[in-house]
Parts: C-alpha cells; sequence; structure tokens
C-alpha cells in the first residue's frame, strides 16, 4: 500500500464521521420511527400483559425466545469473524474487523433485551439477581450472556484505542468540544508508543482468544435452555454445537450483509473488494456445510429411532404444519444458498449477498422449527398446541431487526469504519498523521 | 376421613379414562386456585380431544420444574408437595418448557377472584392467582392441612378421586378408605412417563370397557 492509497483509506475510515446528509438523516429517521413502533408496542403489552401476544397456555414460548436466539447468534457470528480472522492473522482483515465487531455489539445489545421481553413480570427481573438458583439454565444464561457483553465491548474497544487517538490528533476544532473530549478521554492517552503497542496487541490477543469459548458458552447455555427439558425435538445431545454453529453460519451471514451495505455507503469499494467476499463466503459454506452435516445427524439419529416424544414433532417438521416452514429454510435458506454462493465466477459479492440474506432468513426459521413444534407438541395426550404472533411480537421483532443497523450508523458517525491501525499494523506502513478535515466542517468530501 | 392427607408421600388416585370423562364437569367447580365460588376458568385441569381426563399436577417427587426455575420461585414442602411462590416468580415459563405433563399455566391475564383487603394469597393458597406468573394444581395444600379432601376428590360425585398418602399406605374418595397398595394392584393403576425418573405421584386407572358396555 502506497502513501497515496493510505490516506485514502485513512481518508475513507473517518468519511462517515459527523456526516449527516440528507440521505443520513432520511435513513435515521426511517430506522428510528421502526424502533419506536417496537418500543410502542413493548409498552402496549407492559400495560396489558402477555394475552396481547401469540403465545398460549400449550405454546408459550415463540417469537422472543426465536428472537433471543437469532440476534445473540448473530452477534456471536460477528465476533467469531473478527476473532478467528485475527487469530489466523489473515492479512486481508484489516478492513472487516472493526464492522464485525460492531455488528457484534449492536447484535448482542438488541439479542439480551428479548428475555426481559419474554418475561411476565419484568419488574422483578431483578430477583435474578436477588435470588438466583445455579442449578437453572436461565441462570447460566444470565451470567454467560452478561460477561460476554462486557468481553464483547472490550474486543470491540481495544482496536478502536489508536484510532480513537488519531481521531483526537487529527480532527481540528470545528469537531466540537464534547466530541474531542470524548476522543481524548477513550483514547486513554494513546501515543503509539512501543510499550503501549506490546500491551495493545497483547490485550487484543488475548480478547481475540478469549472471546471464543465465552461465545461458544452462550450458545450452549442458550440450546441447554431447551435441551434440559423432556420435549419431544429439545432434549438432544447435539443441540448445544448445533446451536453454536448456527449461530456462526447466521453470524458470518449478517456481517457480509453489513459489509456490503457499509461499503457502499461509505465508499470503500477501493479497501473492500470482492476478493474480501470471496474468503468470507468460504467461511460462510464451510459453516454451512458443517451445519448441514450436524442437522442431518440429528434429525436421522432421531427419525431412526422413532422415539414416542420425538416423532410427533418429526411428522410435524417434515410433513405435517411445520413442513413448509422446514423444507423452504433446508432448500431456500441453506442449500441454495450454499450453492449460490459457492458457484465460482463473476458476481462474488452480489452471490454473497444473496447467499447471506436467505441464510439469515433460513437460519430464522429454523429457529422456529425449534422452538415452536417442540411447544405444540402434546405432552399428554391431548391436542397439538397452536401459535400465532399478534402484531404486538411482529412489530417489536421489526423494531428490534431495524435497532441493529441504526446502532450502527450511529456508531459509525463517531468512529472509523475500518480499522487505521490495524491496516497500519498489516502492512507495515509507516504511521502517517494527515491533517484530517472533518466533513462536519465542509471537507472531507473530494 | 380424619387426620392430615398430605404426608411426604402423597397420591391422588384416579379413575382415569374410562370414567374420567366426567372429570370435566365438576373440574370448573372444584378448581380450588379460582374459590369455589367463582365460576372460574377450567384452565387445564381437565382437557382432550377423544375423551377428558383429570390431569393435576402430579407432584412429581424428582420434579423437572423446580430444578429450572431460576429464582427458586418452585419448591417442594416437607410433605412432597410442588408449590409455586408467585411473589417471586418472574414469569419466565422455563417451568412450563420443563414439566413433562403440561400441568403449569401461566396467567396472561388478571386472573379471576378479588383481592381479599387483609389476606395475602401465600404459595399454600394462591388465590387470587397473580397476573403474569405461573400457577398449578397444589393439591389443595390449605384443605389438607385442616384434614379436609382436595376440592376436586370432594366436588366428584362419582368419587372417581381418591387422595391419600403414600407412607401410611391409605386412600379415600370421600365415600371409601381403601388400602392404598392394594387399590392401585388390583386396579392396574399406572403413572405417566414413569421412565423419565420424575417419579410423579398421581396414579391413573384405565378404565375396563365400561363407557362400551352401556
Ligand atoms: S407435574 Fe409438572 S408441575 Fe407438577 S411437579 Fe411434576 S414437573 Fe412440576
Ligand atoms: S415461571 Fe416462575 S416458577 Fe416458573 S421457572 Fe420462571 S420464575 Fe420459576
Amino acid at each position: 500500500m502506497d502513501s497515496r492509497t493510505h490516506t485514502r483509506y485513512v481518508e475513507r475510515a473517518m468519511w462517515p464521521i459527523g456526516r449527516g446528509d440528507r440521505k443520513f438523516w432520511i435513513v435515521v429517521v426511517v430506522l428510528s420511527a421502526m424502533v419506536a413502533a417496537g418500543f410502542y408496542a413493548y409498552i402496549y403489552q407492559l400495560q396489558r400483559g402477555l394475552w396481547v401476544t401469540g403465545l398460549n397456555q400449550k405454546v408459550s414460548w415463540g417469537f422472543y425466545i426465536i428472537n433471543c436466539v437469532f440476534f445473540i447468534g448473530i452477534s456471536y457470528g460477528g465476533a467469531m469473524t473478527s476473532a478467528i480472522l485475527r487469530l489466523t492473522n489473515a492479512k486481508w482483515r484489516a478492513p472487516l474487523t472493526r464492522l464485525a465487531e460492531a455488528t457484534a455489539v449492536a447484535a448482542l445489545l438488541v439479542g439480551a433485551v428479548y428475555p426481559i421481553i419474554d418475561l411476565g413480570r419484568p419488574d422483578r427481573a431483578l430477583h435474578l439477581l436477588l435470588y438466583p438458583q445455579v442449578g437453572s439454565p436461565i441462570v447460566w444464561d444470565l451470567v454467560a450472556v452478561s460477561t460476554y457483553l462486557v468481553a464483547s465491548f472490550v474486543f470491540l474497544y481495544l482496536p478502536l484505542i489508536p484510532d480513537l487517538a488519531m481521531c483526537r490528533d487529527t480532527l481540528g476544532p470545528s469537531a466540537g468540544r464534547v466530541r474531542r473530549t470524548i476522543y481524548r478521554v477513550l483514547a486513554l492517552g494513546w501515543r503509539g508508543e512501543p510499550r503501549q503497542e506490546r500491551s495493545l496487541a497483547r490485550g487484543i490477543g488475548i480478547m481475540a482468544v478469549l472471546i471464543i469459548p465465552l461465545a461458544v458458552s452462550v450458545h450452549s447455555v442458550l440450546a441447554w435452555l431447551f435441551a434440559v427439558t423432556a420435549r419431544g425435538g429439545w432434549h438432544s445431545t447435539i443441540f448445544a454445537p448445533l446451536f453454536v454453529l448456527a449461530a456462526m453460519l447466521s453470524g458470518v451471514a449478517a456481517v457480509i450483509l453489513v459489509v456490503a451495505a457499509l461499503r457502499k455507503v461509505y465508499g470503500l469499494q477501493e479497501f473492500i473488494t470482492a476478493k474480501h467476499f470471496r474468503y468470507l463466503s468460504y467461511l460462510l459454506i464451510a459453516l454451512g456445510v458443517g451445519y448441514l452435516y450436524f442437522m442431518v445427524s440429528e434429525y436421522l439419529t432421531e427419525a431412526y429411532v422413532l422415539e414416542r416424544s420425538t416423532t410427533p414433532v418429526l411428522e410435524a417438521i417434515f410433513e405435517g404444519v411445520y413442513a413448509p416452514a422446514f423444507w423452504v429454510f433446508t432448500v431456500g435458506g441453506l442449500v441454495l444458498p450454499l450453492v449460490v454462493a459457492a458457484l465460482p465466477g463473476r458476481f462474488a459479492i452480489a452471490r454473497a449477498c444473496t447467499g447471506s440474506a436467505l441464510i439469515i432468513g433460513g437460519m430464522w426459521l429454523k429457529r422456529f422449527l425449534i422452538v415452536v413444534p417442540g411447544m405444540a407438541e402434546p405432552v399428554m395426550p391431548w391436542d397439538w398446541g397452536r401459535y400465532a404472533p399478534t402484531w404486538v411480537e411482529v412489530t417489536i421483532t421489526i423494531g428490534s431487526a431495524a435497532a441493529i443497523p441504526l446502532l450502527l450508523i450511529v456508531f459509525f458517525r463517531f468512529f472509523p469504519a475500518m480499522s487505521v491501525h490495524e491496516m497500519e499494523e498489516v502492512e507495515g506502513a509507516e504511521l502517517r498523521r494527515t491533517r484530517m478535515v472533518p466533513a462536519f466542517a465542509g471537507g472531507g468530501d473530494e | 376421613m380424619t387426620g392430615r392427607l398430605s404426608r411426604r408421600e402423597m397420591l391422588g388416585v384416579l379413575g382415569g379414562i374410562g370414567t374420567g370423562a366426567l372429570a370435566a364437569g365438576f373440574a370448573p367447580i372444584a378448581f380450588p386456585e379460582a374459590d369455589a365460588a367463582e365460576p372460574g376458568p377450567k384452565r387445564q385441569w381437565a382437557q382432550g380431544n377423544e375423551y377428558n381426563m383429570p390431569r393435576p399436577c402430579f407432584q412429581c417427587e424428582n420434579a423437572p420444574c423446580l430444578r429450572v426455575c431460576p429464582v427458586a420461585a418452585t419448591f417442594q414442602t416437607g410433605e412432597g408437595v410442588v408449590l409455586v411462590d408467585q411473589d417471586r416468580c418472574i414469569g419466565c415459563r422455563m417451568c412450563m418448557a420443563a414439566c413433562p405433563y403440561g400441568a403449569r399455566y401461566f396467567n396472561y391475564n388478571e386472573p379471576p377472584g378479588h383481592q381479599h383487603p387483609f389476606q395475602h394469597p401465600t404459595p399454600e393458597h394462591p388465590v387470587p392467582q397473580q397476573k403474569g406468573t405461573v400457577g398449578k394444581c397444589m393439591f389443595c395444600v390449605h384443605r389438607t392441612e385442616d384434614g379436609k379432601l382436595p376440592a376436586c376428590v370432594d366436588a366428584c360425585g362419582m368419587g372417581a378421586l381418591y387422595i391419600g398418602d403414600l407412607v401410611e399406605d391409605v386412600a379415600t374418595n370421600g365415600q371409601q378408605t381403601v388400602r392404598l397398595s392394594q387399590f392401585i394392584r388390583e386396579n392396574d393403576a399406572f403413572r405417566y412417563k414413569e421412565e423419565l425418573g420424575t417419579g410423579p405421584r398421581v396414579y391413573y386407572i384405565a378404565g375396563h370397557g365400561q363407557l362400551w358396555e352401556s
């Protein structure tokens, strides 16, 4: 990377900072409106109680639990992508890690709210801390998710420190006092000294190693929420690894979409190229094939024995009421996208994005197929339960999904979208401090 | 009927399946948490598709609902009855997922029954139920403590329900007292999903074709 490209890289990374043109505000307003609608639906539910949802005596877990698993899964994939790229020291990672880590935090913030939304008595959420019963998978969840939340924040923050220092040093007084104070405080006196570089590298290394077992534990624990019960289709030993793989798969797909979208919006085409998408697609394909294998292993062993508790669930999934969802997921949400992403040749980016979007939809359906049929199956000799979400659940789901891009663009309005420091490290380039004119001072654009 | 009915081991012998069709008829009146005066919901106590059958909480010896509760709102009394402290329950419904018998219900809406000005609902007498928490059959411990029969046993005109004590080996339906172990043996009583190791303490007696003969 020559010095001209380097300057351009820094420029593009800083480009979204402080930017607030019409398009930006339109997007922010639209997303905020969706989030606000979600909030309204939640307040509506708070005032009236959970009967406003489609949940009932038989199917007492629905959209909220599905979404909790789904969003935390996406978060996990983001963190894993970044950690794996760091640990394998992939040279091409520099422009991607920040986007992946930020996606991880944003998705986790959304996913971690869902257990509270699902509570019948959210006013008593504190009881979890006052009277925890360590034998309960929900307490394991609480511990795992909160640890992981802290860790993923640190994982986002550490590599950000040198870039914050850069913002502090290069953004002129026009950045405003408050903002510059924030940069100064958050940069923790970073001067790029060798000693600081060493501790930072060590810190990031430790976090990259730590985040993997943490994320694995979060998703295993989420799986045990189901697997520790005696319900057909839930009580399965493969659930924890299956959930972990599902999370990584949907997470990598989400990273691909986020990267593709922000690359367009922030004009990062020069640095994030088809090559990156191809590599990410490889990751996606490897995980997808792995998931397919786990899933076949799960269903085959269960369907072969046809135990009394699992048989009705499997029948409902393969050929009963849930069959449309199942086959749409298997064909359209798993096999087809993998083929699309794996095809050689042109349109790598478009294919990666199509595949990812399908996989994300498919993985949501898969979570639905785990939660709802397992719940609806009659545990005694009765009818099947029924479940259809109401507008409250749908609105909250849409609102929470909109919160992720909203959090991301707000975040990148204040912090560089690509890691400058990391690029310098990877490229071994000289640290050059060019004085930037921020966008809100009327400059920054070419 | 004398003495305490609910000792550590406790039992409900239910004339199931064959005569159980009758159960649905009285369940609404007998549903204790809603008070006898209240024409309360029959909840899940008795329901079915081909036939109705009573399904109280089985008061599992090794209760899965108890193990998964994150705040220990579900607990077991010394006598073996599983109770829910609705003052502590956070309404996560994990116990509903874990109960292999679907014995628990969630109070999605404001449950029937008015709050007594001086009396607060307790786990032993959870009336009225609290919205946003789970409830379940609790073998009417508030009645058995006083030596009374559970409301359902009391209300069943056909005497299809028995309650007894596994330690003292007696059971009664309010009309006749039987030797428990012998009664179970002679009537081929069975329990649901024994293989799960939950140790359910409710036995069912299958019909012997009475319904078809008549
Ligand atoms: S029947 Fe269900 S609610 Fe009752 S003790 Fe057993 S597991 Fe708990
Ligand atoms: S719903 Fe209540 S009783 Fe059931 S597991 Fe949750 S806190 Fe415990």
